[in-house]
């Protein structure tokens, strides 16, 4: 095999990294995953051809919610096993707490010696996601990046209710008593990074916590979930392609 | 007697119409019916007064919006299931019931159980909760209260012969079911959680004695003599505890067992958990010997549930278990807070644990099938 491909198609953003022989990362992509994962993924599949990387001569992994719609995939991992073993690579140990917020769901991940020991993903509900940020930001009429650059100047706001739907009611309800954009901004940021926070108290974590998948960078975001954890969560350019960098170190084990 | 069929019986399914004759027959040749919901129900009275006790616990989705006209949303979806099918006549059973026999194993169901009683005639027994109070006393005044009121409102006696004649068979049910559930102790096991399931769940809606002391023998000497051993070969092997699972299956037993895993034990209402305690047909009150048979059942009603605690490491390690995946009904206090204590109990013994809840839609199949999936990609 000359390719080694990790495809993580989330709820919101679909993301491919390919690695050689020597785990070095080669190409990164990124686009929106749309309506239908199998279309996604034959888009990505035509890319990666454009950029001289056939499918035929690769070891692929796919992972995230449209992991069953790549099919010229040789084998689909969790999102949750990916985000461990990707955040590792990035971060460069073995011991690690991920913490990743997704387009629809949040997950923990505790990692020992390189495996998933524990995790804690969020059921049913939106509380805490990505998606919740970004209907709030839409209310709001910011991107979610603005959104949580406004958040850095707010304070002494907050939003109470954890359903998506009935935030943002409390939210346009705000706007309707004239309170200033920066606080309501503030207090969405606040509301994620409690409920992240009181997942996390479910899980131990570990020494060295990372925060991963499309929000983290965002850095008040971070500095925030910092202070409400008591300790300095990292992030790392490659983090929201952490779960594509896992699948890709599992096309190692694919043998053809 | 003739019965009449409810007024939407055309509407029905085939094998749902099937049911429905097949209990009015019994009714129209003289039997009489019980609808039963819990493990707590002490069957051995019912069959001593000639009843045949049919499990009544609602499994599917299709009742819970009628149940949700009176019942709030947030409670577990077997109550309401169960409720719903009483106020639809949808289920056979319920529909022919001339008793339902609840228990007070829960707020949700005990409350239940009295507008249950408004449609259907329904008796409850009071059972004890903790291990202090002499809960053996209560128990066994409480199935004396219960045999008393059979025998004054359906006219007939209950003798102390009958009550020891019917702990005799319901202990070799046990002791056949027993049998057939430690083939999966076995390395690769035999058989699937979801073919297991299917033979536990069948033998509840057998009407004989020996119906289903046949049927489970036959069952383990089929399964000794015909098993696929390959099928699940290599396979993670997972225990499965918690609430009643009929109506998630689906969403948690195969999708463990369609992701390298497959459930070599259930250590739930269904399984284990009830199976393995015998009535001593011996004793000198056989009524006191039936009450002890089922205060040792270790559900999470109990405080402390102390049964569970010993009965899990000891399954862990007959059944070679990898993981623990314990599957909760959605608003079951009981055993939603008890998890976290299982959950330490599982780290004391190095096992690695999964607690999911759930109800009985479909709208989070994806979600749990990830997590599941998740956690047999860790073991």
């Amino acid at each position: 095999m000359n390719y080694f491909i990790g495809i993580d198609i989330g709820s919101t953003c679909a993301k491919t990294i390919v690695m050689d022989s020597d785990k070095k990362v080669l190409h990164r992509m990124l686009q929106p995953t749309g309506w239908s994962s199998l279309d996604t993924a034959e888009a990505i599949r035509e890319k990666l051809e454009q950029l001289g990387v056939p499918t035929s001569e690769s070891a692929i992994v796919a992972t995230g919610y449209g992991r069953i719609s790549v099919p010229y995939a040789d084998k689909s991992v969790t999102e949750i096993t990916c985000h461990g073993r990707g955040a590792c690579f990035v971060h460069g140990s073995e011991n690690l707490t991920v913490i990743d917020i997704g387009g629809q769901d949040t997950k923990l991940i505790a990692v020992e010696s390189g495996i998933v020991k524990d995790f804690i993903m969020n059921d049913k509900c939106s509380a805490g996601t990505g998606r919740f940020l970004e209907v709030m930001a839409n209310t709001l009429a910011l991107r979610p990046d603005e959104l949580c650059r406004l958040a850095a100047q707010g304070g002494n706001t907050s939003i109470s209710s954890m359903c998506t739907v009935f935030a943002e009611s409390e939210v346009i309800s705000l706007i309707g008593r004239g309170e200033k954009k920066e606080n309501i901004a503030f207090a969405v940021v606040d509301s994620i990074v409690k409920k992240v926070a009181s997942q996390a108290g479910r899980l131990t974590l570990g020494d060295k916590v990372c925060l991963t998948g499309g929000l983290c960078e965002f850095d008040y975001l971070r500095e925030s979930l910092s202070r409400q954890l008591g300790v300095a969560v990292e992030t790392d350019p490659d983090g929201r392609y952490a779960g594509a960098i896992g699948a890709a170190l599992c096309a190692y084990n694919i043998r053809k | 007697m003739s019965y009449d069929l409810p007024a939407k019986f055309e509407e029905f399914s085939e094998a749902r119409r099937q049911g429905f004759l097949r209990v009015k027959q019994v009714k129209e040749n003289g039997g009489k019916v019980a609808g039963i919901f819990c493990t707590f129900t002490p069957t051995e009275i019912l069959d001593a007064a000639g009843f045949i006790s049919v499990s009544l616990c609602g499994m599917s989705n299709e009742t819970v919006p009628a149940a949700e006209t009176q019942l709030p949303k947030n409670l577990c979806p077997l109550i309401k299931s169960s409720y719903g099918f009483a106020l639809t006549d949808k289920c056979p059973y319920t529909y022919f019931s001339d008793l339902i026999v609840g228990e007070t194993t829960c707020d949700g169901k005990k409350k239940m159980y009295e507008m249950l009683g408004k449609l259907k005639p329904t008796y409850i027994l009071h059972l004890p909760q903790g291990h202090d109070s002499d809960p053996v006393t209560v128990w066994t005044a409480e199935l004396r209260r219960f045999i008393a009121f059979l025998e004054e409102k359906f006219n007939l006696t209950i003798t102390d012969e009958a009550l020891r004649q019917a702990a005799r068979q319901r202990n070799a049910q046990r002791q056949a079911h027993m049998k057939l559930m430690e083939l999966q102790k076995q390395t690769p096991p035999p058989l699937g959680g979801m073919q297991m399931y299917a033979t536990m769940e069948g033998t509840g809606f057998m009407f004989t004695h020996e119906d289903r002391v046949n049927k489970l023998n036959q069952l383990r000497e089929s399964v000794e003599a015909n098993a696929d051993r390959s099928a699940f070969a290599g396979a993670k092997r997972i225990l499965v505890t918690g609430c009643p699972i009929g109506g998630v299956l689906q969403k948690t037993v195969k999708a463990i067992e369609e992701n390298g895993g497959v459930v070599v034990c259930f250590e739930n209402c269904s399984g284990i958990k009830a199976a393995f305690q015998m009535v001593d047909t011996e004793a000198e009150d056989i009524v006191k010997a039936i009450a002890q048979r089922y205060l040792q059942i270790g559900c999470s009603v109990m405080t402390p549930n102390t049964e569970r605690m010993k009965l899990l490491p000891k399954l862990v390690e007959e059944y070679k278990v990898d993981g623990i995946v314990e599957v909760d009904l959605q608003a079951c206090t009981p055993y939603c807070v008890e998890s976290f204590q299982i959950k330490q109990l599982c780290e004391q013994i190095n096992i690695p644990y999964l607690a999911v809840e759930t109800d009985y839609s479909t709208g989070d199949s994806g979600q749990l099938a990830t997590r599941l999936e998740a956690f047999l990609e860790m073991l």
